[in-house]
């Protein structure tokens, strides 16, 4: 009885075809099916992402956070969410009226998909797809497209300018989080999601492949827009970015698939690292998976949360240049290690493979602090310094720290 | 196999019913009464000089072409990935040497300056 999924599936599909219906038939109807469960499933807990969102920011800044609508303000979200569907839909003078309405949809549509392919256990999956994780690596860039699009259509500079941010940060953060993606499916011979989190049955991922596991991680808040990459809506420049002109519900749709894009993505890092649904007692009893999988991925979403109200936001450059020449290099040389050593130590016993890539993991760690560390000497000397003949860009910097 | 699919392409038709359908909503219940002010673009209260969607100076468009090229190139390295297990040491060297090769270019964009705020 410890999967109460399948055996209702079971039952339901004994049941149409009980009543006559042909097996092709049958098919389609219990994929319907289950591609609504999944989905309503997804936007009941993207509503109590809502709560889980106010309620940790409070906390991080120092606030109650919501407390008067029911125990712990849980009916909250529920409020919020008749308060957008009652206001005023605006449309701004000038837009492209179809671009514009379509982004909304496409922000929480694409996040829905990911769910397709994110095992929640075992035997609830919407479909391990075999080629699922490059699925999920198309799909999140199709969310950025739908950015653009709200961006240029809404016929307004910030959000144009968020747009063009938006570019700039898919150009720098995919090339990494493809990479870094590209380990596990080393490591498991696979691009099956759920065939990789049954690939991690001694050790997750996470110990094999630490460094790998950051680099994903540091790239999906980029991707995901967050702080300390969320330069497409940075407030204090740009006002809302892309979506300063929607109202009401079309906001909500961008609100929410926000939310859920984050833990979305926390549960695929969870998945690819974290041994996704794995944990005692999940592989005879599969509902005990979906716990596990949920608290591997609130655990994750709750660090992005943590980064985010810790974090001043990055420059865009920096961003740039920290994608394309710290984060990029490094996911090379980690792919390229990796390869190399798990051909090396195929012979031999399991726990001596574990500890070789973790040390060598350990070793690709510490050089690169010692580069960094060089690298902020010389760039440190750089600016004590005065400028040799002409005056200094920025006197200040000199004088200040004299 | 098929199933995998068809099921990808059912959640491609029902994905976007959700947030249609909670867009409609308010296209019901919510007032709408549009005015020339209230429809205004919103710059800070200011009002809007000149057109939007004018030529724009992409500072990053280096950066983008580099993207292309390391992108495609990535792609290729999925099948070898997959295969890993079953490749003798010379296919995974010969592996290991396409990745040499990005390398060597992505230090040699680097050296003449394409990763450079423009």
């Amino acid at each position: 009885m410890g999967d109460p999924v399948t055996f209702i599936a079971q039952w339901l599909e004994n049941l149409l075809l009980g009543w006559g219906l042909s097996p092709q038939w049958v098919t389609i109807l219990m994929t319907i099916i289950g591609v609504a469960a999944i989905a309503i499933f997804v936007l009941l807990v993207d509503i109590l992402l809502v709560w889980v969102e106010r309620k940790v920011v409070a906390r991080f800044q120092d606030r109650l956070g919501p407390n008067r609508l029911g125990p712990f303000g849980l009916i909250q979200p529920i409020a919020d969410v008749i308060k957008l569907l009652i206001k005023e839909d605006i449309t701004p003078i000038g837009a492209d009226r179809i671009v514009y309405n379509l982004p909304p949809i496409i922000a929480l549509a694409t996040v829905l998909m990911l769910w397709a392919v994110i095992p929640l256990a075992p035997t609830i999956v919407g479909t391990d797809l075999d080629v699922g994780v490059l699925y999920v690596v198309a799909l999140g860039a199709l969310g950025t497209l739908g950015i653009i699009m709200a961006g240029w259509a809404s016929n307004n500079k910030y959000a144009l300018i968020g747009a063009f941010r938006t570019v700039a940060q898919m150009v720098s953060y995919e090339v990494p989080m493809v990479i870094a993606v590209m380990v596990p499916v080393l490591l498991a011979g696979t691009m099956g999601i759920n065939s990789i989190v049954f690939a991690q049955s001694p050790v997750w991922y996470v110990v094999v492949a630490p460094v790998a596991a950051l680099i994903l991680f540091i790239s999906a808040i980029a991707e995901l827009g967050r702080a300390p990459f969320d330069l497409a809506e940075a407030e204090s420049e740009i006002v809302a970015g892309f979506h300063i002109e929607y109202t009401g519900m079309k906001f909500g749709m961008f609100y929410a698939g926000e939310l859920l894009h984050a833990l979305t993505i926390s549960g695929l890092v969870a998945s690819l690292f974290l041994g996704g649904w794995r944990g005692p007692g999940a592989e005879a009893y599969p509902i005990l998976g979906v716990v596990y999988f949920f608290m591997k991925a609130f655990f994750l979403y709750w660090a992005i949360m943590w980064i985010k109200y810790s974090l001043p936001r990055i420059r865009i450059d920096h961003m740039l240049n920290f994608n394309w020449k710290f984060l990029t290099p490094l996911a090379l040389i980690v792919l390229i290690v990796t390869a190399i050593l798990d051909k090396l130590f195929a012979g031999f016993p399991e726990w001596l493979y574990v500890v070789g890539m973790l040390l060598a993991n350990l070793v690709i760690i510490w050089l690169t602090v010692q580069i960094l560390r060089n690298r902020a000497k010389v760039e440190r000397k750089r600016v004590a310094e005065p400028g040799p003949i002409a005056a200094p860009q920025n006197p200040s910097v000199s004088s200040t720290s004299s | 196999m098929l199933n995998d699919w068809l099921f990808i392409g059912v959640f491609l038709i029902l994905a976007p019913i959700f947030p249609a359908a909670a867009l409609l909503i308010p296209r019901l219940i919510a007032p709408r009464k549009p005015s020339p002010l209230k429809n205004q673009t919103y710059e800070c209260g200011i009002e809007t000089v000149g057109d939007t969607w004018v030529q724009f100076r992409v500072q990053y468009y280096i950066y983008a072409l580099v993207f292309l090229i390391f992108d495609v190139e990535l792609v290729f390295l999925f099948p070898w990935a997959v295969a890993f297990d079953q490749l003798p040491l010379f296919a995974v060297m010969e592996g290991v040497l396409f990745i040499m090769i990005l390398v060597a270019g992505l230090f040699y964009a680097w050296r003449k300056g394409a990763l450079e705020w423009m």
